[in-house]
């Protein structure tokens, strides 16, 4: 073996290879010679024939934006729509100097400075290729005024476009969103998804809520038209057109009268209100307060309204409702009741005796019940009636923090619900493996203490509490909370429901919801912390109040509202269904800064069910409420 | 001071610094041309300037790879990528009407590209091992290696990488000393099954051929982008029309301009003079590495470097011979210039394997 080896490794071996691949070398070198005549053929000898070609490439391809759908409410009042109307766009890679011709440009139609400051703000985010709006909605005047002047200004053209419009504004901004310019990030996401050929013509996507979420119902299948056009890129004729398919339109669940009620019932407070229906989960109002115009929005909003609703200390593009986390202070104790009985650590019978403070055995530390000297005797049903803390206190230390964890999780609290818009965040249900893992501390007995009334680690959203409060409402029933209703085929009005999804079901015993529920009763009624919102009421709801702390009180100091920055004060909450017997409205209402849940969150709530029950507007009386003055 | 010394010499110690010069000033090159054919998307750039910068460390780390070791995982590459091939066959996704991408969880793969190395290494280990006997039934062998995944890949279909690495395993028998009658023959039995094949094209397939033939039969199908990338390359003239000022490229007339058709837009814009400067870079980079191949010392070493070398040359000229319009569409980006992640790492991987090749202490057989 040995010996054949070095036979082969030799010489003439390797003198074949080196001749094999001296014969690649010449083959290489033939094959680019090859290239290269080719290149000098058509680059020397025929560049006369291919320049004349380019410079008359007569064949172009336009997309065919497709309109995009329409969004209405439940009733059919239209919250997003088009309308046509012609822009004056300028390409600026097509002129010499952009400052002097748009001066001349505002000689003869009138450009406002912030026309001026938005168009520069786009051309900074946009290629010098594109064709951008400097005003829209030119009137007939305007458009004459232009075309008589045409030739002074090469680059600049009018546009037919058919445009965005939201006529709600700031009363459903949080829910629909809006559309803007395709940025850079939009064209990369949309280069993964490999969706970028329908959307070559569109020059918007929607970026936040419905627009955002049901972007490919919205957006439509664009077409394609050939054009044949002369030399200056003006089309001539058609010689073959693929239509576009346009968008769907979308119908909401929401109440489009209910969200106004719930909006007048605010007035000028900050804070957040939605309300399911608990028989399918449809989100009938969605509001957070304030608003914003998302009109602004969709040609690219320019930099003052840019900052002042950004640097705004009441933050209007915060979505609360979606956003927002709180702790939910005693609208937390329905659920801590349930757990009681189904866990079976009280009877509804048991009671126990409130000196207005609550001790863990051994230790000095108070903590206080929001009623000095405290409710006298105290059962589970007064305990919500009177929403008494003592009575939470010892009984979080009963149940253990990661009971109360586990079973109050089940009703969606500290998790994300999965409403159809993006952006929810999940807040938190603290229990020991959190706490292990995001402090590397154990959890003590005292943190359970406070977590019993809602606050301590506890975080929830006001959608969360719509969330949870539907399931007591309907008796386990956990549906999807969502707000578009049904899709309509816009070419052909076809529409096609989207039926409620039932995510689970809890298996409660019906007679320790039966305890809890009428408890809920009673707090609307007089000895209840919520009776003064349901006077006069002709039917009945169920709720429960909360306050929900911004700041720490010290060991031994007092709440008191008038000293406390109005920023820092305690805001109200309120969860509640109606009517009481067959529940058609769960909610949770959150108004901050403005105290107890009873006085200011309740009576919004009424205000809601009285629209949506009764049909009956709410009355100027809100002007009369605490808080700023309303202009409403 | 003498620190940094002795890290730098340590980093590149298995570096061809001749090798290296050539393939980053191509991707220069690349990253110009790529801003002017994306209308100034840095996002783009940024994007590929990310790919080089991780097919470098790839082909660093190969580089420094002794070739005893990348020997040994020619058998295993290859079985793993004929595994894959037909896990494509059966489970594959389809994305735009060609079974390619193997979806494996955490991402989704395309096995062809691993085979353009996987192939020219098993066909090298192969013959090294049987160096002693080479007789005709081993190149049998060979070509039955070879035709496996190939005959695979064709089903997907994928025309352009089944011909590929065709070739590249073509080259390694060729060099390995393939009988010229043998060749001839092949080149007339290639011949002579040209109508089978046609007959068992896809539509697509014999449309891209008929279209080469006669462009303007088809002006706004299949012949649009030969038509389009020639009016390019033609109207670019000698000096070209300037950076960024294609009009062809720059009011969209061109197809795939970033990727597959990218020389278009860089011969529109810098002419004859750009190509004649562009093809003597490649050319550079070529007879570096057939310095590395003649180099080399073993049968093994010497094969697989003389068959990266050719492949990168066909990845050129096809290339460019379909932009330029001698040659029928096939999707065949171009080599360290057209936008894309997947085709660079392949690329540097088959230089790390010449560097690893050049730079190594070299062992002769005794």
């Amino acid at each position: 073996m040995k010996r054949h080896v070095e036979l082969r490794n030799h010489p003439v071996e390797l003198h074949k290879f080196r001749f094999r691949l001296a014969v690649s070398a010449c083959f290489v070198l033939v094959l680019f010679l090859i290239l290269y005549v080719r290149f000098y053929y058509l680059q020397v000898s025929q560049q006369e024939h291919y320049h004349t070609l380019a410079e008359a490439n007569r064949i172009s391809i336009s997309p065919l934006v497709p309109n995009r759908g329409l969004i209405y409410d439940r009733n059919g009042r239209a919250l997003a729509q088009n309308y046509s109307a012609y822009t004056l766009e300028v390409i600026p890679s097509k002129i010499q100097n952009l400052e002097s011709t748009l001066d001349e440009l505002a000689t003869i139609i009138e450009i406002t400075a912030t026309d001026r400051q938005r168009f520069k703000k786009l051309l900074k985010e946009s290629k010098r290729f594109n064709s951008l709006p400097i005003r829209s909605r030119l009137t007939d005047v305007e458009i004459a005024t232009f075309a008589a002047n045409r030739y002074r200004f090469p680059g600049i053209e009018i546009k037919a476009r058919v445009l965005r419009q939201y006529p709600e504004k700031e009363v459903v901004s949080h829910i629909i969103g809006y559309i803007s310019r395709i940025n850079d990030q939009d064209l990369e996401q949309l280069e993964r998804n490999e969706e970028l050929n329908n959307y070559r013509g569109s020059q918007h996507i929607g970026k936040i809520g419905i627009e955002q979420s049901y972007e490919k119902q919205l957006h439509g299948v664009t077409g394609f038209e050939e054009v044949e056009t002369d030399a200056a890129g003006r089309s001539i004729r058609v010689l073959s057109r693929t239509p576009s398919i346009p968008g769907n339109n979308l119908i909401l669940s929401i109440d489009l009268g209910l969200q106004e009620a719930a909006e007048k019932a605010f007035g000028e407070r900050r804070g957040a209100l939605v309300a399911l229906d608990p028989n399918n989960g449809e989100v009938l109002a969605f509001v957070s307060k304030p608003g914003y115009d998302n009109n602004l929005f969709i040609g690219g909003i320019d930099q003052e309204n840019w900052n002042l609703l950004n640097n705004s200390i009441d933050r209007p593009l915060n979505n609360r409702a979606l956003r927002g986390v709180y702790p939910p202070g005693s609208t937390f104790k329905p659920f801590m009741a349930l757990a009681a009985l189904e866990l079976g650590k009280r009877t509804p019978e048991y009671s126990m005796s409130d000196p207005g403070y609550f001790s863990l055995p051994g230790v000095e530390r108070r903590y206080r019940d929001w009623k000095p000297g405290g409710h006298g005797r105290v059962d589970l049903h007064k305990s919500l009636v009177v929403s008494c803390d003592t009575y939470y206190y010892s009984l979080a230390n009963d149940l253990g923090i990661d009971n109360i964890h586990n079973f109050i999780g089940q009703f969606g609290l500290g998790k994300k619900t999965g409403i159809d818009i993006e952006g929810e965040v999940s807040g938190l249900l603290p229990s020991s493996a959190w706490k292990m893992s995001q402090h590397k501390q154990k959890w003590y007995a005292g943190d359970t203490i406070s977590v019993a009334i809602g606050q301590g680690y506890n975080l929830t959203t006001p959608l969360q509490l719509a969330f949870a409060t539907m399931i007591i409402a309907n008796n386990g029933k956990a549906y999807l909370p969502r707000l578009v209703k049904q899709i309509q085929n816009s070419e052909t009005g076809d529409v096609e429901d989207i039926p409620g999804k039932l995510l689970y079901s809890l298996n409660l015993k019906p007679r320790n919801l039966e305890i809890v529920k009428s408890a809920l009763v009673d707090v609307t009624r007089p000895g209840g912390t919520a009776a003064k919102a349901a006077i006069n009421a002709s039917y009945t709801f169920a709720g429960k109040t909360g306050t929900s702390q911004v700041i720490g009180i010290k060991q031994g100091e007092r709440y008191n509202e008038k000293t406390i920055n109005e920023r820092h004060r305690d805001h109200a909450m309120f969860i509640a269904y109606a009517p009481a017997d067959n529940p058609k409205i769960a909610l949770a209402v959150l108004v901050e800064n403005t105290g107890t849940g009873g006085s200011t969150a309740a009576p919004i709530a009424r205000q809601v069910f009285d629209y949506y029950l009764l049909g009956k507007l709410p009355e100027a009386a809100v002007a009369k409420l605490p808080g700023r003055t309303c202009m409403l | 001071m003498i620190e940094i010394k002795k890290i730098w010499h340590y980093l590149t110690r298995y570096m061809d610094s001749f090798l290296l010069i050539g393939i980053l000033i191509l991707m220069a090159v690349g990253l110009i041309v790529l801003y002017s054919a994306t209308g100034a998307n840095m996002s783009r750039v940024s994007n590929q300037i990310i790919n080089m910068l991780v097919a470098l460390v790839i082909m660093w780390l190969v580089a420094n790879i002794p070739l005893q070791q990348i020997m040994r995982l020619a058998l295993p590459m290859y079985i793993v990528g004929l595994v894959l091939l037909i896990g494509v066959a059966l489970f594959g996704e389809i994305n735009n009407g060609a079974r390619r991408w193997l979806n494996i969880g955490v991402t989704r793969i395309q096995p062809s590209e691993l085979m353009k190395i996987a192939i020219p290494l098993m066909m090298a280990w192969y013959f090294d091992k049987h160096e002693i006997t080479l007789r005709l039934k081993d190149y049998l062998g060979a070509t039955v290696l070879l035709m496996l995944p190939v005959l695979l890949i064709l089903r997907q279909p994928d025309l352009g990488t089944a011909l590929l690495i065709t070739a590249s395993g073509f080259y390694v028998l060729f060099l390995a000393g393939l009988s010229w009658r043998i060749i001839a023959g092949l080149v007339i039995a290639a011949a002579a099954s040209l109508p089978v094949f046609w007959s068992i094209m896809h539509d697509y397939q014999r449309r891209r051929i008929m279209t080469l033939l006669d462009p303007s039969q088809d002006p706004l199908g299949a012949g649009y982008h030969t038509i389009q990338s020639t009016i390019a390359i033609g109207s670019g003239g000698i000096v070209g029309k300037g950076w960024q000022n294609g009009t062809q490229a720059q009011l969209d007339f061109l197809p795939e301009q970033s990727t597959d058709f990218i020389f278009a837009v860089f011969s529109e814009e810098f002419g004859l003079i750009g190509n004649t400067i562009l093809l003597f870079l490649y050319l550079i980079v070529i007879a570096r590495c057939m310095v590395i191949t003649v180099n080399a010392s073993t049968q093994f070493t010497r094969l697989i470097a003389g068959s990266i070398t050719l492949t990168f040359f066909t990845y050129i000229f096809v290339n460019m011979g379909m932009v330029s319009g001698i040659l029928p569409i096939v999707g065949v980006p171009l080599p360290l210039i057209s936008y894309g992640g997947t085709s660079m790492v392949t690329m540097l991987l088959g230089f790390g394997i010449l560097m690893s090749i050049q730079t190594h202490p070299k062992l002769v057989k005794t």
